[in-house]
């Protein structure tokens, strides 16, 4: 098709109400889906400026560009918006929204109403995140972890991040319930859950965890406010409170909530490597079942973050153990995955390329973790920069490469154009190269003995410091040609047809973009697996 | 959207995941309770003793009864009875009524006596006593909330059945409030004994 010809948008011109309030008050998923995509996105490019900040101030020992008050804010806003704004919301809230009720063969999700709020819940919390940089006596300098007694006695603005991160809760809170429900009731004829792909199976399990797991930072959050408005005095020693007893209770939720961040960009890579290699995923079941044993057995082990904060020796060994099992099902994971390669008809297109870095990144990220989960080990690496590396390798060069995976993969469904691939491939290079120099030399530097969120160090430490800080350029640079690419193919690209992967799942089979209510007049009746790829071939463009 | 659809089952459903995390909001003060009074079994008995047991009561049986009333409101509507359905919904938002106002004036006596969070009177007290009073605020306060949340809902609810939007054959929403109110009853029967009854 021409650029003068093309002239079908799908559901981006069948809003209900004119202009932008067809989108402030609509409650088809996939508008609800963009509008997530566009605030997670824009999210993830402030926390990763603040994010280059932090490594030119850590570039050479003492000051460099920011004073040790404006640092400690830095990292503070770093970690809050790169967690409660971008990472835990990015795939769920934004993929989960556009691809799962398509994937499912529903027209839209259960609680159609219910998402709308839950973005309005969102986009209150990013507000009330900003209010709290911009006013009060500073931004918050906690860190992301809100630990008392500091976060109580601090005189910067935590009431505005606290109430900010509660408000996103909220919307995690209802986005979870609309997906468990939906998933069980609104499944098409023969979409049996043996035939769910692999990221509905996901969401499914994240959406559980956001459900069991976030009331709990509710109401931790509720008391650092109570504790600072009212002075509740409930994690205050001298009150009779315990401020071990706030650890606990912060990672009960914010343990699981790293599965919450991890699982779906699993999801999208167990659609993306079947699709490229063109075989069915290996190991179904165990993948989906593995899947919910994640989410299971994540909830059980959030003891490992406080092994340094007080524990007896019984519950270290306890949670210890824990740990090490959660590394079960993770495995699992991967060795599908690469069994699914392997005798496989690998295409080297750039989603693939993201979803095999992802491989390689979460598999250093997880082993780190059972260096941490060990006891012994984690003594010696506690809060030091080995833990900002391993947490990095994971939730970014996990779910943030899972993200750009998932931009790449889906875009071109939503936008019906496809972006210019060899630029991805440059952007991709640059970023997985970036990354390792970045966050290999943090794993170093704490083994070396860092420690993490200090504004100064000896000398000895400049030279991985150094070459940390480039690497992180490189990796702005690759995310900016990412950007920048993608941003030109939704615009500018080739008009690209219904299947442009040869995908097998069923939101291949509708026209790109799609339309309002995915699937015209009839139902679809699914007859075969999602990842069953006899007669499917991936359209020209 | 064009094609109408409704699942009521998906709906209760979901509801019931709410109610799901409305228990693990609560849970967390639980845990906190739980862990303070291991640890001042004494001082949580002299706590609780300072309390006035017949506020207490005459709340627990003021929201047991509309409970019953909210429940048998449920069973109306099914069967059509309009107006029985508003009069029972109008009994149960009075019950809520009655119980803040009750919550307002012990509160009230509580705060004249010095007990308050942060008080120089609890203070003196010892931490374990302070402890208890802080928990007391917090969770009975959250609760207080709750209440307040339903009654509106229910306010809402029976607004829309006098409107003829809920009727004998969709009454989800008015089972679903119904359930968040059962709720609130239900932690305020764990909250009585804990705060209210320990010896």
């Amino acid at each position: 098709m021409s650029e003068t010809t093309y002239s079908y948008g799908g559901f981006w011109q069948q809003g209900h109400r004119p202009g932008i309030l067809g989108w402030l008050l609509s409650t088809d998923h996939k508008r609800i889906g963009i509008m997530y995509l566009c605030c997670v996105t824009s999210m993830f490019i402030v926390g990763a400026l603040l994010g280059l900040a932090i490594r030119l101030e850590l570039i050479a020992p003492g000051p460099t560009i920011m004073s040790a008050q404006t640092y400690n804010a830095t990292f503070t806003v770093h970690g809050v918006i790169m967690i409660f704004l971008f990472i835990i919301p990015s795939i769920p809230a934004s993929f989960g929204n556009l691809i799962m009720p398509i994937q499912i063969g529903a027209r839209d999700v259960s609680f159609p109403k219910v998402n709308l709020i839950s973005w309005y819940c969102y986009m209150i919390g990013a507000v009330l995140a900003v209010l709290a940089i911009f006013t009060g006596s500073g931004p918050p300098d906690t860190g992301w972890t809100f630990y008392v007694p500091f976060s109580t006695q601090t005189t910067t603005n935590v009431d505005l991040a606290v109430m900010a991160a509660f408000m996103l809760g909220f919307s995690s809170i209802l986005t979870g319930i609309n997906f468990v429900t939906t998933i069980h009731r609104l499944r098409a004829e023969g979409m049996t859950w043996g035939r769910l792909p692999l990221f509905v199976w996901t969401l499914y399990a994240t959406a559980w965890i956001q459900v069991l797991a976030t009331p709990m930072i509710g109401i931790t959050l509720l008391l650092i406010f109570a504790e600072r408005i009212f002075g509740a005095g409930l994690f205050d020693a001298a009150r009779g409170g315990d401020p071990v007893l706030y650890q606990h209770m912060f990672w009960i939720y914010s343990h699981p909530a790293v599965y919450i961040m991890i699982l779906p960009g699993m999801g999208v890579i167990s659609e993306v490597i079947p699709v490229f290699a063109r075989k069915p995923l290996f190991g179904y079941w165990a993948m989906a079942l593995s899947s919910l044993a994640i989410a299971f057995a994540g909830s059980l082990v959030w003891g490992h973050h406080m092994y340094a904060s007080g524990m007896s020796d019984m519950a270290i060994l306890v949670f210890s153990l824990l740990t090490f099992i959660v590394a079960i099902p993770s495995a699992i994971k991967v060795f599908n995955w690469v069994s699914t390669l392997y005798k496989g008809s690998i295409e080297l297109a750039p989603p693939m390329l993201f979803a095999l870095s992802f491989i390689f990144l979460f598999s250093i990220g997880g082993l780190g973790g059972l260096v941490l989960g060990a006891a012994a080990s984690d003594i010696h690496l506690t809060d030091t920069m080995f833990v900002v590396g391993h947490f990095h390798y994971v939730m970014f060069g996990g779910t943030g490469f899972a993200f750009f995976a998932a931009l790449h993969y889906w875009l071109p469904k939503f936008f019906g154009r496809m972006y210019n691939h060899k630029r991805a491939v440059i952007a991709w290079a640059l970023m997985f190269v970036g990354f390792n120099f970045t966050y290999m030399s943090m794993q170093a530097l704490g083994v070396m003995g860092m420690p993490r969120r200090y504004y100064d160090y000896v000398p000895e430490f400049t030279t991985l410091n150094q070459v940390s800080t480039v690497g992180s350029w490189v990796l702005g640079l690759g995310l900016l040609i990412m950007f920048v690419n993608l941003w030109q193919g939704i615009r500018h690209g080739t008009p690209v047809g219904n299947n442009p992967w040869g995908g097998a799942t069923l939101e291949w089979q509708i026209p790109s973009p799609p339309p309002e209510e995915n699937f015209g007049e009839e139902d679809p009746v699914v007859t075969h697996g999602p990842y069953d790829f006899k007669g499917v071939v991936a359209d020209e463009y | 959207m064009s094609i109408e659809h409704r699942d009521d089952t998906g709906a209760r459903f979901g509801m019931w995941l709410f109610l799901y995390t409305e228990v693990i909001l609560f849970s967390g003060l639980f845990l906190l309770y739980a862990m303070a009074l291991s640890k001042f079994p004494d001082q949580f008995s002299v706590g609780s003793h300072r309390l006035n047991i017949y506020f207490g009561t005459i709340n627990t049986l003021v929201l047991l009864t509309s409970s019953l009333t909210i429940a048998m409101a449920v069973t109306a509507i099914q069967r059509g009875r309009i107006k029985l359905t508003l009069g029972l919904c109008a009994a149960t938002v009075g019950m809520g009524i009655v119980f803040l106002i009750n919550k307002y004036f012990e509160w009230s006596a509580e705060i004249e006596h010095g007990i308050y969070p942060g008080s120089h009177h609890l203070a003196e007290q010892g931490s374990g006593v302070a402890a208890f009073f802080n928990l007391y605020f917090f969770t009975l306060g959250l609760h207080g909330l709750h209440v307040l949340i339903g009654g509106t809902l229910i306010t809402v609810v029976a607004v829309l059945t006098a409107k003829g939007k809920v009727t004998s054959e969709r009454y989800t929403l008015l089972e679903n409030s119904a359930l968040y109110w059962h709720l609130v009853d239900l932690i305020w029967i764990f909250l009585f004994p804990l705060y209210y009854l320990i010896i």
